[in-house]
């Protein structure tokens, strides 16, 4: 195993930890943000062009997307209460 | 050392497993939910690596070339796009949940009536 | 059960279940000493029998072509669920208002960036045998070129490009074209999903036989679905204070 598959490990481990320690919904959609990157990097390393191509677009851009809006919609109605 | 990526693989579903026990918040326990998923990704890929491998697309190189394992990129890629999709779902219902009992706490949540 | 007596209960078992996911894992062949067959047998023959040079595309669309129908009306079915949950929305009790209200830059780039990511999208579609992409992927990024519109420039604008009905008409005509290219297979005397359309010469965007179809029309439904996806929740997050 060479040493940039470790170092993508590492990260991704971090990252799985960092998402389920953050509490507050905001802070977790910006991590989570983070660590579906750093799943991207481990597939590239991995030799799987094709699963991190769906990876990027799915952690850059549909996952943050209905995160927000569900944070959002939530946040609305309690703030109109 | 030849072990680790099954032990991240172990250690991801764990984590998220445990971020959904303990979780206060619907949303909260979606993405949680999100890291339990991955961990079957990781352990998909790491079990079809090859070492010296490179990825199965012959686009420039000779077809007898060492490549990893294409079922089970085949296998992940679309695991990948639906996730979001389930994981929409879950989210719709936990908006609907707040809107009729105005929390998304689970454990203040009392039992479906009626 | 109070939080204190779950995490408890979910220390012990989860330590049980650490201990059996360690000794399951340890009889597993070490990592990169992949002992399988399949994936190397498909590795030699699937450039000659389908002429796609992505060997997983051809796994995704032509070997395992049925286990991909699943994976597209798992999909279908979700956004169905979505779509029942939240609530139904006329086109007046939307209260349409600019998302990103402030942020010029972002706009600015957003308006850039709407017709680039759509052909870069149609591009990662249409190469998808050919080099990392295909329809699952180059959909996503249809779909985001068009939710970016909502961003960019506003609510009206993205549901006049791209309106629910819309949506709904191309994901069905994505999904019930897969079956639809498979049954076609049936009908020119071979298997379900056999492809009877000439496979072409290796490495030419038309090549490779029903994986191209198939892979246009797995993108269409999942860009389709993803923006029928983003209309039901801005629906939800819009809708006019009563």
């Amino acid at each position: 195993m060479i040493p940039l598959q470790a170092v993508a490990l590492a990260l991704v481990a971090l990252g799985g930890l960092a998402v389920v320690v953050a509490r507050d919904i905001v802070r977790q959609a910006l991590v989570n943000g983070f660590f579906g990157l750093s799943l991207v990097v481990l597939f590239l390393v991995f030799q799987a062009p094709d699963v991190a191509l769906s990876a990027i677009t799915v952690s850059s851009a549909a996952a943050p997307l209905v995160l927000t809006i569900a944070i959002l919609a939530v946040r609305r109605r309690e703030g109109r209460r | 050392m030849s072990y680790l990526p099954y032990a991240l693989a172990a250690w991801l579903f764990l984590v998220g497993l445990y971020g959904v026990v303990t979780s206060r918040n619907l949303i909260h326990l979606v993405v949680c939910l999100a890291v339990v998923q991955s961990s079957t990704y990781v352990l998909l890929l790491a079990i079809g690596y090859v070492e010296g491998g490179t990825a199965p697309i012959f686009n420039g190189i000779p077809l007898g070339k060492k490549t990893v394992d294409p079922v089970v990129q085949a296998l992940t890629l679309t695991d990948v796009v639906v996730s979001v999709t389930t994981m929409a779902l879950l989210l719709a219902i936990a908006v609907e949940v707040h809107k009729r009992t105005g929390t998304l706490d689970p454990d203040e949540l009392r039992e479906v009536r009626g | 059960m109070s939080l204190r007596t779950r995490t408890g209960l979910f220390l012990a078992s989860g330590s049980v279940l650490a201990g059996l996911l360690g000794w399951a894992f340890a009889g597993l062949p070490a990592f990169g000493h992949y002992h399988g067959v399949y994936g190397r047998a498909l590795d030699r023959v699937s450039l000659g029998q389908t002429h796609a040079m992505s060997t997983i595309a051809s796994v995704t669309f032509d070997y395992r072509g049925f286990d991909t129908l699943g994976e597209e009306f798992i999909l279908f079915a979700s956004v169905l669920g979505v779509s029942l949950l939240l609530r139904e929305m006329r086109e007046r009790d939307v209260d349409a208002k600019r998302l990103t209200e402030r942020f010029e830059p972002i706009r600015a780039t957003g308006r850039i960036g709407v017709p680039v990511l759509f052909l870069l999208g149609l591009f990662v579609i249409a190469h998808g045998y050919l080099s990392p992409g295909g329809g699952f992927q180059g959909g996503v990024v249809v779909a985001a070129a068009i939710v970016l519109l909502a961003i960019a420039v506003d609510y009206r604008a993205y549901s006049g490009l791209a309106p629910k009905s819309a949506a709904d008409l191309v994901e069905g005509v994505g999904a019930g074209g897969y079956v639809a290219i498979g049954l076609g297979g049936l009908v020119a005397g071979a298997t379900f999903l056999e492809s009877f359309v000439s496979r072409g010469t290796i490495g030419e965007l038309a090549s490779s036989g029903t994986i191209a179809l198939l892979s246009w029309s797995a993108g269409i439904e999942v860009a389709g679905a993803t923006v029928v996806l983003a209309s039901e929740f801005f629906e939800e997050l819009l809708a006019r204070r009563r």
